[in-house]
């Protein structure tokens, strides 16, 4: 008890020097630090897929990506005045703040008890999908049409970014070029980390079926590799009107798609499976999207086309 | 049987948690980045390697010890790998060319 009140008082004085932080890269440290603290509370409540999620996602690849925009912006420059909000507008967002936070508590405060749960329900079917992580067979049975939207949400952040390159660079490559001495420390690191993060990245997805674990988390440290090895420029970002890679993106969302559309014939409904062979529908489906989150991720990091090919 | 193997455990723990503490005093109170990385290292290393150490004496099963120290080599790789980073750009002199 002691120790999650030390816990939620530390999340919020992370949340609360984040946010006063005056320079962005401190702001930066602050925001990974509190995703971490964040992915230790969903420990503490006995949530270990989303304490996985959080570290990988919210403060991993977050972390990389505000880093990245950071660094982007100019520094030691103070905005003029009237790119910096006004005392209403600052007052108006504090406020609505409020009321979202003062919503969420009066919510979860006042939840009859018990709280009303489908989690025996799931339990009791979760056999006829073959898995043996309840969250995964949520993710991936119960709610599967939720999972597909993130992964079309994440190409279409991707589509985004790349609407941002000039004209000049389009179809080139993304990021700067990176050229680092071949001796120095990071290359060593990224030759030896590279092949171990690439097996943990496949075990976590793999596990993802029977324990914690699954093809977001497995695939953001798959992406993480790839960014390793870039930034010490073992690898160079392929040009993004590349059709291989093209096909590495949309081959996730595409099967995914197209054995939910066969859902109709087999099974009666979308996303709806034989039960007789869910199980391994489940696992040709997270293959390939595991494959193309992982470039997603890779690639939203990368960032717009800024160099032409060549 | 369970207090023999709970002493170890402690003081290798608490061992660590010191090192920790003496790495996070070092790290505010030290004047320049080089003496600071080096503070932070031994937490890094020692703190996190005797916590490793003493939670070996409480594995249940065979493969824990295994991950355990994973986990401990892939820190000390992570933290030697920045520190050096970090170093290179904090030289008194800046950067090397």
């Amino acid at each position: 008890m002691t120790f999650d009140i030390g816990l939620a008082l530390l999340v919020l004085g992370v949340a609360a020097w984040t946010i006063a932080a005056r320079d962005t890269f401190a702001a930066v440290v602050g925001f990974v630090a509190y995703g971490l603290l964040l992915a230790v509370v969903w420990v503490r409540l006995e949530a270990p897929d989303v304490a996985l999620t959080e570290a990988a996602l919210g403060s991993g690849l977050t972390g990389g990506l505000l880093v990245g925009a950071g660094s982007r912006l100019p520094r030691g420059r103070t905005p003029p005045a009237e790119e910096t909000p006004g005392v209403a507008l600052k007052a108006a967002a504090a406020m609505l703040c409020i009321l979202i936070s003062a919503g969420l508590a009066a919510i979860v405060l006042l939840l009859p008890d018990p709280a009303p749960t489908l989690a025996p329900e799931a339990a009791a079917s979760i056999a006829a999908t073959g898995l043996g992580n309840p969250v995964t067979a949520v993710l991936m049975a119960y709610r599967a049409i939720d999972t597909l939207l993130e992964i079309v949400v994440l190409l279409l952040a991707l589509v985004g970014i790349w609407s941002l390159a000039p004209d000049r660079d389009w179809g080139g490559r993304p990021g700067r070029r990176v050229s680092t001495d071949p001796a120095s420390v990071l290359t060593f690191v990224a030759q030896l980390l590279v092949p171990v993060g690439i097996l943990v990245g496949i075990h976590i997805f793999w596990v993802g079926s029977v324990a914690p674990g699954g093809e977001f988390q497995g695939a953001t440290i798959l992406a993480a590799m790839w960014i390793l090895a870039s930034m010490a420029g073992l690898v160079d970002a392929p040009a993004v009107t590349r059709r291989w890679l093209r096909l590495l993106l949309i081959v996730g969302p595409a099967v995914f798609l197209a054995i939910g559309l066969a859902g109709f014939a087999l099974a009666g409904a979308f996303l709806a499976y034989p039960e007789s062979h869910a199980k391994l529908l489940i696992v040709i489906i997270e293959i390939p999207v595991t494959l193309s989150i992982a470039a997603m991720l890779a690639l939203l990091v990368a960032g717009p086309p800024e160099r032409a090919q060549r | 049987m369970n207090l023999l193997l709970n002493i170890p455990s402690i003081l290798a723990v608490c061992a660590g948690a010191f090192f920790f503490l003496a790495g996070t005093v070092g790290l505010l109170r030290f004047p320049d980045p080089l003496c600071r990385l080096h503070a932070l290292t031994k937490a890094d290393n020692l703190g996190l390697g005797l916590v490793v150490l003493g939670l070996l004496f409480q594995a249940a099963s065979p493969l824990v010890p295994l991950k355990l120290v994973g986990v401990w080599l892939l820190a000390l790789l992570a933290g030697a790998t920045v520190t050096q980073l970090i170093a290179h750009i904090a030289r008194p002199n800046g950067p090397p060319a």
